[in-house]
């Protein structure tokens, strides 16, 4: 569950990490007054994709008209397929210095991962890439914790000394807390900013809690825009869907099955328009997800791809077979089905009055494509 | 022989009264899975499917000699439970349950790491020895006793992996789901070790997919060492589109990185025949086995 900046900087000051004055609206109107007694400004979009300031969402307002201008430009705008619908404001910064500083999960050596950079407000992976003397990074056993001692040896290895290094230190130690107390996937501060008066301010923020954790934190539960209304739909019923380019309409069981179904079309030259994945939890629900499938208008040919374990071919089949019963299924259908109630799922579907079904994935794949191109 | 399970070893049921618990555990019995006792807090002192019941693990190891542990709890139990088993003493836990939050993932696991237990998982299939014994969920219909390994990240797309092994008349030693999530206890590269020192093992079939680094990281280790076994992959989710969740939670390709490209790159480099459907691991097998 990615945050808004603004959601961010709320956690950081409630922990003490200084982000400075600001306000957010979702209107221009609202922001006439802060703006006026705050010039010069800056006004951010606020928006869960990243790149806001090279799509033009930050702008730096000199004068009053100047914030009317951008603030009316900016929301609404679309920056990568998401549309701005809050502004946040805030006093402009004179900057002295750019630092990174963020937290993340090193999947394969199961630990933490602290970040840090004296050349911060660039894109951190890409710096790493190019010029990984210019990042000091640490791993971290989550049982031990990060101390103080050790967080001021990273940021002095960055360069840093004196009380500079001590107060990052503690910037440092404070943003650990969030990443671990919020259960994040990442919290990253980019740019944290030393201005000309020498004082630290985290000038972004950018947190996304992991899913698993994000029912402890329902202030921050909002409907996702980066899904489409389908993807939102198949999630109100528990089904695992991506919705793709492509004309053939997938449904299968299994997360690793069905991505490899979508393997076999574009194999044999076929476009998939969906992932569709019923699981242990939602196999019994394929009348419901057949129908999902064909919501989407491009979908010409349905591949069911089924080999039945937990999730028993016998079950998902009477939902295909009511689903053809009740005349939902309006496009050719192609369903391969092999494993637990595999003999018995392949009878329901006869009877239901389906022709086109095999036993493994090679004939009913190559089948799929060909029905499509005639 | 086969690595990690066989029909000798002891196995506890962590969540055994449960409806997922008691289902998956009938079904490991009929494999011929030796389970000698289950868990389940304040169930303790009854017998269910014909063993014993214990209120804690420390209750458990104290009447059995306990090898391994399927831990079948809900997602908010599950680091409770693991802990619990590392804590007595029990040295390979199977983490079945899927939903849990990665942060308790890496405090279980760095517990075991302490206490030199071995977790696989979580959000596991479970792994299988055929004919001997099964910890987990792995359907058992259509696979066979062999000599190729395999090792997933998936639970489907294994058994569907093994048919098509099976048609090219291969045979599994053992076959061991990593999990689908982002952070799990047992790599590819740690599997793969165990079957290069198994001498029932000819080849390794790897079963990978999208996001992080897995894959790469066996290929360095092949590179570095040379690999005892020859190996055949197949990654899922070669057109996958960038940014999205595909059904498990860690198959995601994330600001570019985890791409399917980059471990079909990395493996092949290491000399690893890479199928591009999955039928086509059947056919390398053979091929690299004749």
């Amino acid at each position: 569950m990615k945050l808004f900046e603004f959601e961010g900087k709320k956690i950081f000051k409630e922990k003490g990490i200084p982000v400075g004055d600001f306000i957010v609206i979702d209107d221009r109107a609202q922001g006439e007054e802060f703006a006026k007694n705050n010039l010069p400004l800056v006004v951010k979009a606020q928006v869960l994709s990243g790149g806001r300031g090279k799509a033009g969402g930050i702008k730096i307002a000199e004068t009053i008209e100047d914030y009317r201008k951008y603030a009316g430009e900016i929301m609404g705008m679309e920056i990568k397929d998401l549309e701005v619908k809050k502004l946040l404001l805030e006093p402009k910064i004179q900057i002295d210095r750019e630092i990174y500083a963020g937290f993340t999960i090193d999947r394969s050596k199961a630990k933490i991962v602290l970040m840090f950079s004296g050349s911060g407000g660039i894109d951190i992976e890409e710096l790493a890439k190019t010029n990984p003397d210019a990042v000091v990074t640490l791993d971290i056993d989550i049982l031990e914790g990060l101390n103080m001692s050790t967080a001021t040896e990273v940021v002095g290895l960055a360069g840093f000394e004196g009380k500079e290094q001590e107060d990052l230190a503690e910037i440092v130690l404070k943003l650990y807390k969030v990443f671990t107390e919020y259960e994040c996937q990442v919290a990253e501060i980019n740019p944290l900013v030393i201005t000309s008066d020498g004082e630290i301010v985290a000038a972004d923020a950018r947190i996304a809690i992991y899913e698993e954790a994000a029912f402890k934190h329902p202030e921050f539960i909002k409907e996702d825009d980066t899904y489409t209304a389908l993807e939102k739909e198949a999630h109100k019923q528990d089904l695992g869907y991506v919705q793709m380019d492509g004309n053939i309409g997938v449904i299968g069981n299994g997360a690793g099955l069905n991505m490899a179904t979508l393997d076999i079309l574009t194999y044999f030259n076929g476009e998939p328009a969906n992932f569709l994945e019923v699981s242990g939890r939602t196999y019994h629900k394929s009348e419901e997800a057949i129908k999902l499938v064909l919501s989407n208008p491009k979908v010409k040919v349905i591949f069911g791809n089924f080999f039945g374990c937990i999730s028993r071919c016998d079950v998902i089949a009477e939902g295909l077979a009511r689903a053809v019963e009740n005349g939902v299924v309006k496009v050719p259908l192609v369903i391969s089905m092999r494993g637990t109630g595999a003999k018995e799922g392949i009878e329901t579907l006869k009877k239901a009055g389906l022709k086109e079904i095999y036993e493994d994935d090679i004939g009913a794949g190559r089948r799929a494509v060909e029905i499509l191109k005639g | 022989m086969s690595i990690l399970i066989n029909k000798d070893s002891r196995v506890m049921v962590s969540g055994i009264t449960g409806k997922e618990g008691t289902f998956h555990t009938e079904r490991m019995m009929e494999t011929g899975t030796n389970i000698v006792c289950g868990v389940t807090p304040g169930k303790g002192g009854i017998e269910h499917l014909g063993v014993p019941v214990y209120n804690s693990v420390k209750e458990a190891v104290e009447n059995h000699e306990i090898d391994a542990c399927g831990i079948f709890v809900p997602a908010r139990f599950a680091r409770a439970a693991v802990d619990e088993a590392v804590d007595a003493g029990v040295k390979f836990v199977v983490v079945i349950t899927e939903g849990i939050c990665p942060h308790d993932t890496l405090k279980f696991l760095s517990n075991a790491r302490n206490k030199g237990a071995r977790v696989l998982g979580p959000n596991t299939p479970g792994l299988l020895t055929p004919d001997e014994s099964k910890i987990g969920v792995l359907a058992t219909d259509l696979v066979e006793k062999g000599r190729v390994g395999v090792v997933s990240r998936s639970g489907t797309l294994t058994v569907e992996i093994c048919y098509y092994l099976l048609k090219e008349g291969y045979g599994q030693s053992s076959i061991i789901g990593l999990g689908g999530d982002p952070v799990v206890g047992t790599s590819f590269t740690d599997v793969y070790k165990l079957f290069e020192e198994d001498p029932e093992t000819d080849a390794v079939v790897i079963v990978g997919e999208i996001g992080g680094t897995m894959e790469e990281d066996l290929a360095e280790y092949i590179i570095k060492n040379g690999g005892k076994k020859p190996a055949v992959a197949f990654i899922a989710g070669q057109n996958a589109p960038g940014g999205k969740r595909m059904g498990h939670a860690g198959a995601i390709i994330e600001g570019g990185r985890g791409s399917a490209d980059s471990k079909i790159e990395a493996l092949t480099k290491a000399g690893v025949k890479v199928a591009r459907v999955p039928w086509e691991t059947g056919k390398f097998v053979k091929e690299i086995l004749n």
